[in-house]
């Protein structure tokens, strides 16, 4: 997940801490956050997640001018021709691992830069053939330091999971 | 308040529930704030008619998001050394999560005292929906 200037932000953090259920003032408040350990805010060990906003090739985003998967008029944006088969909704996250090297915190700016891994492939019991894809994720700090190591594993289903 | 390796055995537990009913808004919050918008997760219309889907279902990242919580509440904030998962089922608006800790070694590096745990999310239903692992830096 790659991203030229990833600005770790208060508002971004606490709006992240309000999405995953977390009422942990460490998130939110900077006087009960400063008699903590770690002395201030700090994200949630998921926050570099939130990079995606500031990838310019995230594809799950829709982008101003370009056709865009989800329902409008009809049930996707996207037309196909006959019988083609786009892939569309059946990418699915099979792995995330992150390895910590120091806390983030509100007034970092990191950078990404992601490398393809391994790919291999397997037969699905409940969705057919399942092709994995690994990609390994630095994000560093201004001075260039590795602050989170993240590895992450994407699985493109044949079709929807059986439930 | 940080763990300390004296008070530990392997074999602790530490659980949690980490959502109930869980709500499509709360789907909406984390495709907003994570930039995740794959229609999977909020667009009935798409889930449902073009991917097959009985109804929308959560990000794999929502539910380790979520798991987090239950990880720090137990480590203490900012101890988390390393935290990984694999996402073996989905999640459904609806479900009820139940994040378990366990311990499964207490280690000592250069005087630096670890713990490293195993971690599993199951639903309503007692289905495992995310297993792992995790590692944080403890007192002696």
């Amino acid at each position: 997940m790659a991203a030229d200037k990833f600005p770790v932000e208060a508002g971004h953090i606490m709006l992240f801490a309000h999405a995953i259920g977390d009422a942990n003032p460490i998130y939110h408040d900077d006087e009960a956050a400063k008699k903590t350990e770690p002395g201030g805010v700090i994200a949630p060990p998921t926050f570099v997640q939130a990079s995606a906003q500031f990838n310019s090739e995230n594809t799950m985003r829709p982008k101003i001018g370009q056709p865009w998967f989800g329902s409008g008029k009809e049930a996707t944006g996207i037309k196909k021709k006959e019988g083609e088969d786009t892939g569309s909704g059946r990418g699915l996250h099979a792995e995330q691992h992150y390895e910590y090297h120091r806390n983030l915190g509100p007034g970092d700016v990191l950078t990404a830069t992601t490398k393809e891994g391994k790919t291999w492939e397997k037969e699905g019991r409940r969705s057919g053939k399942l092709k994995f894809r690994e990609s390994i994720t630095e994000y560093r700090d201004q001075k260039g330091e590795l602050v989170v190591t993240a590895r992450s594993v994407g699985v493109q289903t044949e079709r929807a999971v059986e439930q | 308040m940080a763990l300390s390796a004296k008070q530990l055995s392997v074999g602790d537990t530490h659980s949690e529930v980490i959502v109930e009913d869980l709500k499509r808004t709360q789907l909406v919050q984390y495709a907003g704030v994570s930039g995740d918008y794959n229609p999977l997760h909020s667009d009935e219309v798409f889930a449902t008619q073009v991917a097959g889907y009985p109804t929308v279902f959560a990000h794999g990242m929502l539910t380790m998001g979520m798991k987090g919580k239950m990880l720090t509440n137990y480590v203490g904030d900012g101890r988390l050394t390393n935290f990984g998962v694999r996402f073996s089922k989905q999640v459904w608006p609806g479900d009820d999560l139940t994040s378990t800790a366990t311990v499964t070694a207490l280690r000592e590096e250069a005087g630096q005292h670890f713990v490293d745990l195993t971690v599993s999310t199951k639903n309503q239903k007692g289905e495992e929906v995310v297993s792992g692992s995790a590692s944080a830096r403890i007192d002696g």
